[in-house]
């Protein structure tokens, strides 16, 4: 029982910090449109435009009134489903709901790149410490971290569409086409997830129940299985959790590199056009999109590890 | 003192080298980095172009000089204001508590509440494009991670006996800040501004490939990689070059965080 009101308190207390989190971003969000010097209609139609379609934009955007009556009616368009692409009458959010797929295809195949190469790398690197594939694999992430998407990604394609044609340089071609930008946009998250693999694997091989199962004669792969490995997935999967986030926006830069059709080519192509209250709501989708993400991993940390519910 | 070790070196080595290329770049350049000459485009690297001719038939030799400029000047002024923006919201939050701490913490939160480059992006796409601009928008959304490294230093420190013992002798809370507790929080700031100078080169660099970081005349590594787009890549030095700058330039910030972290911080030291 008491562990129920624990698990309750913990999810509880979590989305409560949601909520101040949540106005803030839409506040910041919000405000973007004061970044622009000048008037945004101004900006956004051109100078000579008419005035009629001036005072149409400028009401539609709410820029006729007072500024906490443009904040609510920014809200309020949001939560009504009212707010407009400037260059379409659809709705900002069945277009992004349209290319958000694509975006979490790609987050998803890079996601499962970085996991299944940085486990093993790492824990090869712990058990062997010291060794050429111990140098070798950190060398390999060292350089992960340094090399920025937008250079992996053209390399990939130099090499691997050009020199050696293998796969598609962009569109989307099913399977063959989604495994360079997967590379590209996983490669950070397992350079930097195969270290901490490794950093956690060789602190849990230190722990005395390690002594104690090699000790009492289990078999070396089962100790690295059943011991080595479950207890060194706790931090990393934290990490994965946060660098999802990490992820969403090295995404923007990927799918542009590949013309991948998702969110990020989105709004790229809407900041190219202008079309503010597009940029602002993709803006806003993937900053709360990382916030639930970041929520899902706390308690998903939560229950893997139940002490983390007691701080 | 420990001996550097070789990829501090390294580190300070690197980013020697490009500081030296901005410095010198007038000196160093062959030709004028905005000079095109479309004849010329996509020519392979010769005697006279050292590294290739780009789109329009620009050399990029020189224009990864003249780029090193813009990469290192706005990483360097960005991270300094962040740095002092930090350190003083912080330090002054960790130090008097209270609604003032709650505030900027708070505000802390919400900042890092976006993923990544996602603000920075964000507000990039609504202010014109410029360095000036730049700097302003890295120095704004910067200053969160040396903020709460200055606040939890603060915490530790304030409870210091030096502190304690300057305080009980009347000295003003503005002194005990700058001469007691700054000088002694510095360097897992260092550590962190080092690391800082990388990421907004990456930063700084992938907003240009995006096309809305420094104007699109301007010679920079990011506007370099946004023209090797257009032409898909090819032929591959247009890209393969001004990344490589990218690269070495991100690494060497690294590799120099990471020996002063050695260095300043043995707790930190991988295993």
């Amino acid at each position: 029982m008491l562990y129920f009101t624990h698990v309750k308190s913990f999810v509880l207390r979590r989305l409560f910090l949601l909520v101040p989190i949540l106005i803030g971003i839409s506040i910041i969000v919000f405000s973007l449109m004061y970044f622009i010097p000048g008037d945004p209609v101004d900006i956004i139609l051109g100078e000579n435009a008419l005035t009629q379609d001036k005072t149409f934009l400028r009401a539609m955007l709410h820029l006729d009134q007072s500024l906490p009556m443009q904040y609510v009616g920014f809200l309020k368009d949001l939560f009504q489903g009212n707010l407009l692409s400037i260059y379409s009458k659809e709705n900002v959010w069945t277009e992004i709901l349209n290319r958000f797929p694509a975006t979490l295809e790609l987050a998803i195949w890079a996601m499962a790149f970085a996991i299944l190469c940085s486990i093993p790398l790492g824990i090869l690197s712990a058990v062997k410490r010291g060794s050429f594939w111990d140098q070798s694999s950190m060398f390999i992430s060292l350089l992960g971290i340094s090399m920025p998407n937008f250079w992996l990604g053209p390399l990939l394609i130099i090499l691997f569409a050009y020199k050696i044609p293998l796969f598609p340089v962009s569109d989307n071609e099913g399977f063959l086409s989604v495994i360079l930008p997967a590379i590209t946009l996983g490669t950070a998250m397992m350079a930097l997830l195969s270290r901490l693999t490794r950093t956690s694997a060789l602190e849990v091989l230190n722990e005395d129940y390690i002594r104690t199962a090699r000790a009492k004669g289990v078999q070396e792969k089962w100790v690295l299985f059943k011991h080595v490995l479950r207890n060194a997935l706790i931090p990393v999967i934290t990490i994965a959790g946060i660098q999802t986030g990490a992820l969403l926006s090295g995404a923007i830069i990927t799918e542009t590199v590949f013309d991948w059709p998702g969110i990020g080519t989105l709004l790229v192509e809407s900041i190219q056009m202008r079309n503010y209250p597009m940029v602002q709501s993709c803006v806003l989708f993937i900053a709360i999109t990382y916030v639930l993400i970041n929520l899902a991993t706390d308690l998903l940390y939560g229950w893997i590890d139940p002490r983390i519910r007691l701080q | 003192m420990k001996k550097l070790s070789f990829l501090t070196k390294a580190g300070i080595f690197l980013i020697s080298l490009f500081f030296l290329a901005g410095l010198f770049a007038p000196i160093l350049a062959t030709h004028n980095p905005k000079a095109t000459q479309i004849s010329k485009r996509f020519d392979t690297p010769s005697t006279t172009h050292f590294l290739g001719q780009d789109k329009l038939g620009g050399d990029i030799y020189s224009k990864i000089l003249y780029g090193a400029r813009i990469s290192l000047t706005v990483s360097i002024f960005s991270t300094l204001i962040a740095l002092w923006i930090g350190l003083i919201l912080g330090s002054t939050a960790g130090y008097f508590g209270g609604w003032w701490e709650e505030l900027i913490m708070r505000i802390v939160d919400i900042l890092l509440a976006f993923p990544g480059l996602l603000l920075i992006f964000a507000l990039a796409a609504f202010l014109p494009p410029s360095i000036f601009n730049l700097i302003f928008i890295f120095s704004i959304v910067g200053w969160t991670g040396f903020a709460r490294v200055s606040r939890a230093q603060v915490l530790v420190t304030k409870q210091k006996e030096y502190v304690l013992a300057a305080r009980s002798l009347g000295a003003r809370h503005i002194t005990i800040l700058c001469k007691h507790i700054w000088p002694n929080i510095l360097a897992p700031l260092l550590i962190q501004a080092s690391f800082a100078m990388g990421g907004i080169i990456i930063g700084e660099s992938s907003l240009s490939f995006l096309g809305v970081g420094v104007p699109p005349d301007v010679p920079s590594w990011g506007n370099m990689l946004n023209m090797a787009k257009q032409s898909m890549f090819q032929p591959s030095f247009v890209a393969v070059f001004p990344g490589l700058a990218i690269m070495l330039s991100v690494m060497g910030f690294n590799f120099i965080g990471d020996g002063l972290r050695d260095m300043l911080d043995p707790t930190f030291r991988e295993m």
